[in-house]
């Protein structure tokens, strides 16, 4: 029997979006699902090279963001606090023996999800292939449908 | 008791969270051979479902659950 099938449009490049693309993609495969990525925007950052363990949170405009006391919506905007919000969510998700973005994102290509990252937005990024991490292709929302339209499951992130 | 049961291989993932002891299982697995079982124990309290959900989607048999002391156990036959 043929394997089912997932696609993830990964939009987003914060250190909190670009878990959920990663954490899925790894375990649909271990589940017998054939997975295809599509890196667009935002989500570009994820696999730049040597970039995936540099993703950022802000905690601007996120009121959900648990932090150890009430934090004011204007202190949020001091340049330090992304700092210190990426640097206590990192040590949460270590503390909790969560994988790094980075390891999952090797884990993801080791074990054969196929990564597209979006031309168009690469264009107006200014991003150029070399600085794209090895093994991924480069394509279109074309590219995307065509995946899409033979998967069960399509997620975007 | 698992006595009863013979256990071919055993992997830890105490300590790790979701999805580590899901890719690790299927990981271990794939070196079994048909009917062989696997021992997986975890800490992470998601895997109670998460653990049978894979066997289901992969086709693989849970044949014992245990708990104690914040660790779960599985024995996981290889069924193809």
């Amino acid at each position: 029997m043929a394997n089912k099938k997932m696609t993830i449009i990964a939009s987003k490049g914060t250190l909190d979006m670009a878990y959920p693309p990663l954490i899925l993609a790894t375990t649909a495969v271990a589940m017998d699902l054939d997975v295809t990525i599509f890196f667009t925007f935002y989500g570009l950052q994820i696999i730049k090279k040597d970039n995936a363990d540099k993703l950022k949170i802000s905690p601007l405009g996120n009121p959900a963001m648990p932090m150890p006391m009430p934090i004011p919506a204007l202190i949020a905007t001091l340049p330090s606090m992304q700092a210190i919000a990426t640097s206590m969510m990192k040590s949460m998700f270590k503390k909790h023996g969560v994988a790094t973005v980075g390891s999952l994102l090797e884990l993801a290509k080791e074990s054969g999800v196929k990564m597209i990252a979006c031309q168009m937005s690469m264009d107006v990024m200014g991003i150029q292939q070399s600085d794209i991490m090895e093994g991924v292709e480069f394509g279109g929302a074309a590219t995307w449908m065509d995946a899409a339209a033979e998967s069960q499951v399509n997620l975007f992130v | 008791m698992s006595a009863e049961i013979k256990v071919d291989k055993v992997l830890d993932t105490k300590g790790m969270s979701c999805p580590i002891p899901i890719l690790k299982t299927k990981k271990a697995m794939d070196s079994l051979l048909k009917d062989q079982i696997l021992r997986v124990e975890t800490t992470d309290p998601g895997s109670q479902k998460d653990m049978p959900s894979w066997a289901n989607r992969t086709g693989n048999e849970i044949v014992k659950v245990e708990q104690g002391a914040g660790v779960f156990t599985f024995y996981i036959k290889r069924t193809s």
